[in-house]
C-alpha cells in the first residue's frame, strides 16, 4: 500500500479539478448513466436545499499518522494543512452562537493539530449536546504524547467515533496499513477500560465501517451484530453503534477504483442502488463542513473536491446561519455515494 | 454474431425476464427476495450457501453476485473458500458414492 499521499506523489488525482473532470465525463457524459442532477430531478428533489444547521463538522487539518488506501481526504504524515488557533477561535464563536446540536471534529488525525487539546477544552465549555472527535485509534498508541487521550476524552465528555474496517487483522491492515489492527484493538481496550463503549455508559464509542474494496456496505444492523460478536469473542471489546459508510469515488478511493479497473462498475453499482428516500436526509442538508483554513462547504467530500458552499457567506469569519439556510447544495456524481441503498453519512445510514 | 455464451453485462438485465412473462417473473423475484431474508438461517449464512451452490451449478452470474454479496456482508475470503469446499466435497462425494453402484454391478456380473 502507498506510504505517501497523492499530493506528495504528485499524482494528477491530487487535483480536485481532475477528479471532477473524471466524475463528469465518460459514462456520465455519453449518457450511459444519468448525472446526479438528472437522477434527483426525476423525483423532484432538485435542487437540494440546506435545512437548519444541526451539525458543524470541523476539519482541523489533513495531517495523519496513517495513509489509508481509501482516504477521501488524501491525509497522511506529509500533509501540512493545519487549522490555526485564530481560525479555531472563529469556530468557537460560531459554536457558541449557532443552533447546531452536534460538533464533529475530524481530520486527518485531529489529535495531531498542536492546538487540538486547547480547542477541545474550549469547545467542551460551550456545552454542545453531542461533541464528536473522529479518532483513528492508532494515534492513541502512536507515542507517549497521546497515551492519555482516553482520559482526556473522558474528562471532556467527548463522543469518540473511530474507523474499523473489519474485525479481522488481514482486511483491516490491507486498507489501513500493517499493524493498524493490533494497535486499534489495544486502543479500543484502553477506551473500554476508562468506560467508553460500555453498556449504559454515557461515554459514547461508535465505530465506522467502510468497505475495503469496490463494493457497497451491507445492512448496518447486521454488520453491527457481526462486529459486536467478533470483537467481544476475540478481544472482549464493547462499543455502542456501528456506522456503515459508503466509500465515495473521490481522492484515493477514486485512484484505487481507476487503478483496479473498477471505476465504471462501481459507478453502476452506486447508480443502481440509488434510493430517493435517502436523498431527503443526506447529511449536506443539515451539516456544514469547515476546512482547516476556515472555508465553508456542504460536506467533507465537497471540501476535498474544493466545491465551496453556494452562498455569499464563504468563510467561518463571516458565518451567518440565516443566510446559509436554504442555500442550494453543490452536487456532482460523487453524491451518488450518499444516496445508495440505505444512504450514507458521517452518522451512518440515513434511510 | 455473439462470440461467447456468457456476457457479464447480462446479469444487470436479469430483471428483464419479467417482460416476457410478467406474472411468473414477478412471483419468482418475490420468492427469491424472501428466501434470502433473515429467517431460521441468517442472511449471512444464506449468502454462503448461495456461493457454494453457485459453484456447484457453475453459474458465472451467481458466482459474481455472491462473491460481491459476501464481501458486502463482511464475509472473509477464508469463509468463502471453505463454503466452496463444502460444495466441492458434496460434488466429489456424489461422484464417488456411485462407486458403490459400480461395485454392486461388477460383483453381480463377475463376483
Amino acid at each position: 500500500m502507498a506510504t505517501k499521499s497523492l499530493h506528495k506523489r504528485q499524482s494528477d488525482l491530487a487535483s480536485s479539478q481532475r477528479q471532477i473532470e473524471i466524475l463528469s465525463n465518460g459514462i456520465f457524459q455519453n449518457g450511459d448513466l444519468p448525472t446526479f442532477k438528472s437522477k434527483i430531478s426525476e423525483s423532484n428533489q432538485f435542487p437540494l436545499k440546506a435545512k437548519s444547521l444541526e451539525i458543524l463538522q470541523i476539519n482541523v487539518g489533513y495531517m495523519c499518522n496513517q495513509v489509508c488506501d481509501h482516504c477521501h481526504v488524501d491525509a497522511g504524515p506529509d500533509r501540512k494543512e493545519i487549522m490555526t488557533k485564530e481560525t479555531m477561535k472563529q469556530c468557537l464563536k460560531v459554536i457558541q452562537n449557532s443552533g447546531a446540536h452536534t460538533l464533529d471534529l475530524t481530520g486527518g488525525a485531529p489529535e495531531m493539530n498542536p492546538n487540538f487539546r486547547w480547542f477541545v477544552e474550549e469547545a467542551a465549555k460551550v456545552g454542545i449536546k453531542d461533541f464528536i472527535v473522529r479518532s483513528n485509534l492508532t494515534i492513541i498508541k502512536a507515542n507517549k504524547h497521546y497515551y492519555d487521550l482516553p482520559e482526556f476524552f473522558k474528562k471532556h465528555n467527548v463522543h469518540v467515533v473511530s474507523s474499523m474496517p473489519h474485525w479481522t487483522r488481514g482486511k483491516t491492515d490491507k486498507q489501513r496499513g500493517d499493524g493498524v489492527f493490533d494497535r486499534s484493538i489495544k486502543a479500543l481496550q484502553e477506551l473500554n477500560a476508562v468506560g467508553y463503549g460500555m453498556p449504559n455508559s454515557d461515554l459514547r464509542l461508535d465505530l465506522v465501517y467502510n468497505p475495503s474494496g469496490a463494493f457497497l456496505p451491507s445492512d448496518q444492523m447486521s454488520m453491527e451484530k457481526d462486529f459486536k460478536k467478533a470483537l467481544m469473542d476475540d478481544f472482549g471489546i464493547q462499543f455502542h453503534n456501528l456506522f456503515a459508510i459508503t466509500n465515495l469515488p473521490i481522492s484515493r478511493f477514486l485512484d484505487y477504483l481507476i487503478a483496479s479497473e473498477n471505476y465504471e462498475d462501481y459507478m453502476y453499482q452506486l447508480v443502481e442502488a440509488f434510493n430517493p428516500a435517502a436523498v431527503s436526509n443526506v447529511m449536506c442538508t443539515n451539516t456544514l463542513s469547515v476546512s482547516w483554513d476556515g472555508y465553508l462547504y456542504d460536506c467533507d467530500f465537497n471540501q476535498m473536491l474544493e466545491l465551496p458552499v453556494n452562498s455569499k457567506i464563504k468563510h467561518i469569519s463571516e458565518f451567518n446561519e440565516q443566510l446559509l439556510e436554504g442555500r442550494n447544495i453543490v452536487i456532482s456524481q460523487h453524491c451518488y455515494g450518499c444516496t445508495a441503498g440505505a444512504g450514507s453519512s458521517c452518522q451512518g445510514t440515513v434511510a | 454474431m455473439q462470440k461467447t455464451y456468457y456476457n457479464p453485462l447480462d446479469l444487470k438485465k436479469f430483471s428483464k425476464i419479467t417482460e416476457w412473462s410478467e406474472d411468473l417473473g414477478n412471483k419468482f423475484f418475490e420468492y427469491y427476495g424472501k428466501v434470502f431474508e433473515d429467517g431460521a438461517l441468517t442472511a449471512r449464512e444464506k449468502s454462503l450457501i448461495a456461493l457454494a451452490v453457485a459453484h456447484t451449478e457453475q453459474c458465472p452470474y451467481c458466482i459474481d453476485a455472491y462473491s460481491q454479496d459476501g464481501l458486502q456482508r463482511g464475509i472473509t475470503k477464508e469463509e468463502m473458500m471453505e463454503a466452496i469446499h463444502v460444495g466441492a466435497a458434496i460434488k466429489s462425494g456424489a461422484t464417488l458414492v456411485h462407486g458403490v453402484q459400480m461395485m454392486n454391478k461388477v460383483n453381480k456380473l463377475d463376483g
